[in-house]
């Protein structure tokens, strides 16, 4: 059924990850991937890799998980590996044949690409596997707060997404009752070309539409039987905190960039 | 005239990864032509669950559906053929409406069985006639009639179809008393009419006493009481007992058991509940 599709991939947990704030979390993880581009030669980036083994142990995400998040983007990795070994033709020819060159720098350098994308990959992962959709979209607004100044409604933006977040298993739900019930009167969503097939899908999507504007009505008129107005003078249920957790974290990626420039200044560039 | 017959059916929710849910346990019942089956149980029970066996929207996880002897999971067409003998009208159908008119929605069910135009029109025309919807109202947007046509609008299009077996999912379910008493009677009119099968999913006790000839109560996923009407309703007190709701008139003489009184418990309509009362009290209690 459509419904077991997974949305998001929140895993519910205690760990030091899952409580740090979420906007640190966010930071830290835009600062992971920025040092990952940063790295310059296997020892860096070994450091950077084993940066991300350690957050994924204190985050108890179990590593099948993981893996199984990497699956949608195998083929990019695979596709990225592949070009990068055949197309440096730098480095001692090991191998030719035809257009085909295959060099010492080749393999360094698709095994390094492919490293970066892995980790680049899990630790975005993580973020998800330990922050609520809904943490992240507040997360993102506070960070976003100062674009206020230049009129962004940064607010209503987050809003928006939280809703948005907020509705897919709803909508979903809904799209498996409106098929069954199209399906119950005879509807064909199976056969035909490719016209027949989007012809049969509009007695799916003209309900789904007309149920999704009922809803955002009746939502629209709920918030502001409670008066909603916007961000204006809001404060949050939950508010969110630093503590000396995050200060920690915040002082080992600073280790951590720092040990990189270190060691992409002692050892030698492959890149 | 079809005969529906579930053989020990087990449905579980669930993908491979995820907790699964047993919402239909080892279910077994035969349903003779021409019979109004009730359905009653808590919310959560698996009605909705088992009755999308009957046309073959749910693939069952053990067990067989037979329509007429025949196991209606055998092949494609099987299951297809299955889907416009029985069917089935879901709850709050009027969320179902897309055709630019009424009529068209309504024709949507018998244009998919490739019948002739001619044949649609009649049934077209037959099934407004049965929800009594006017003409004038067949070629207006579905989306501008009041609620209660709206689901008459939505009951036509599946009986259009003119199934065998009409299977309906509360078809009354947010209804006014008079929207409620519209919706039952022309089921009940399209049963004598027709001679189908009906299956009813209701929430009131009352309607499943008044216009059932079977009754079969579900609890956790599983059959708890299967019957007839009067079987079913002489077990006032482990109806109770499962948190539903028994008829006003049970409820009664439940209470007078309860307080001592030597009384029936097993009745459940109007009649029934006078009658026993003169029995009790004879004709001087009437004064
Ligand atoms: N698509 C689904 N995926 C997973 N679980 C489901 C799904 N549909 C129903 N369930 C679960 O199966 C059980 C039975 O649900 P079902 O809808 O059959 O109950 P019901 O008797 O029709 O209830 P109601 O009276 O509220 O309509 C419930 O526990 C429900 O949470
Ligand atoms: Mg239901």
């Amino acid at each position: 059924m459509i419904r077991d599709v997974a949305i998001g991939q929140y895993l519910p947990g205690h760990s030091f990850l899952h409580k740090m704030d979420a906007r640190v979390k966010i930071v830290c993880t835009l600062a992971f991937i920025i040092a990952i581009f940063l790295c310059k030669n296997f020892w860096s980036l070994g450091l950077m890799v084993f940066a991300a083994l350690v957050m994924t142990l204190l985050s108890r995400v179990p590593f099948g998980q993981l893996l199984r998040s990497l699956r949608p983007v195998a083929f990019i990795l695979l596709f990225t590996a592949i070009l990068n070994l055949f197309y440096t033709k730098a480095g001692n020819v090991l191998w030719h044949w035809k257009i085909f060159t295959l060099t010492d720098r080749g393999i360094y350098t698709a095994v390094f690409m492919a490293v970066r994308i892995l980790s680049l990959i899990s630790v975005s992962a993580l973020l998800t596997f330990t922050t609520t959709p809904t943490a992240l979209t507040d997360g993102i607004e506070k960070l976003l707060s100062p674009l206020k100044l230049v009129k962004v409604p940064v607010h209503s933006l987050a809003m928006m997404m939280t809703l948005a977040l907020r509705f897919i298993p709803t909508l979903i739900e809904e799209i498996d009752r409106i098929m069954s019930a199209q399906k119950a009167r005879g509807a064909d969503l199976e056969t035909g070309g490719f016209i027949r097939r989007a012809k049969a899908l509009l007695p799916i999507l003209i309900p789904l539409f007309v149920s999704a504007f009922r809803r955002a009505y009746d939502l629209a008129y709920a918030m502001e039987c409670r008066c909603y107005r916007g961000g204006e003078g809001r404060t949050r249920m939950k508010q969110m905190r630093m503590g000396v957790r995050d200060g920690v974290a915040i002082a080992l990626f600073a280790a951590l960039t720092a040990g990189i420039f270190l060691l992409n200044h002692f050892f030698a560039h492959l890149i | 005239m079809a005969e529906l017959e579930v053989r020990s059916l087990t449905h579980r929710y669930g993908a491979k990864h995820m907790p699964q849910v047993t919402a239909v346990k080892d279910v077994s019942l035969r349903v003779q032509a021409g019979e109004l089956l009730g359905v009653i149980g808590h919310t959560g029970s698996g009605k909705s669950t088992l009755i999308q066996h009957f046309n073959g929207l749910l693939t069952p996880t053990s067990g067989e559906v037979l329509l007429d002897g025949e196991n209606i999971f055998r092949d494609k067409q099987a299951t297809r053929a299955a889907r416009f003998r029985v069917g089935l009208c879901f709850q709050y159908p009027e969320y179902q409406l897309f055709e630019e008119t009424v009529y068209k929605d309504i024709a949507f069910g018998p244009r998919n069985m490739q019948l002739p135009q001619d044949e649609i029109d009649r049934r077209v025309r037959r099934a407004a006639q049965f929800v009594e919807l006017p003409d004038a109202l067949l070629e207006k947007s579905p989306f501008d009639l009041s609620g209660g046509e709206k689901r008459r609008a939505a009951i036509a299009g599946v009986l259009a179809m003119e199934p065998e077996i009409l299977v309906l999912d509360e078809p009354t379910a947010g209804l006014d008393p008079k929207g409620r008493e519209t919706i039952l009677s022309l089921v009940a009119d399209y049963r004598r009419q027709t001679g189908s099968t009906v299956i009813l999913v209701s929430h009131s006790m009352e309607d499943i006493a008044r216009l059932a000839t079977k009754a079969l109560v579900m609890n956790r996923g599983e059959v708890a009481l299967y019957g007839t009407v009067d079987e079913v309703f002489s077990q006032g007190e482990r109806l109770v007992a499962m948190g539903l709701d028994v008829p006003a008139v049970t409820r009664i003489f439940l209470s007078l058991r309860e307080r001592g009184l030597p009384v029936r418990t097993d009745v459940y309509t109007l009649e029934q509940g006078a009658a026993e009362y003169l029995r009790l009290f004879g004709k001087g209690a009437r004064a």
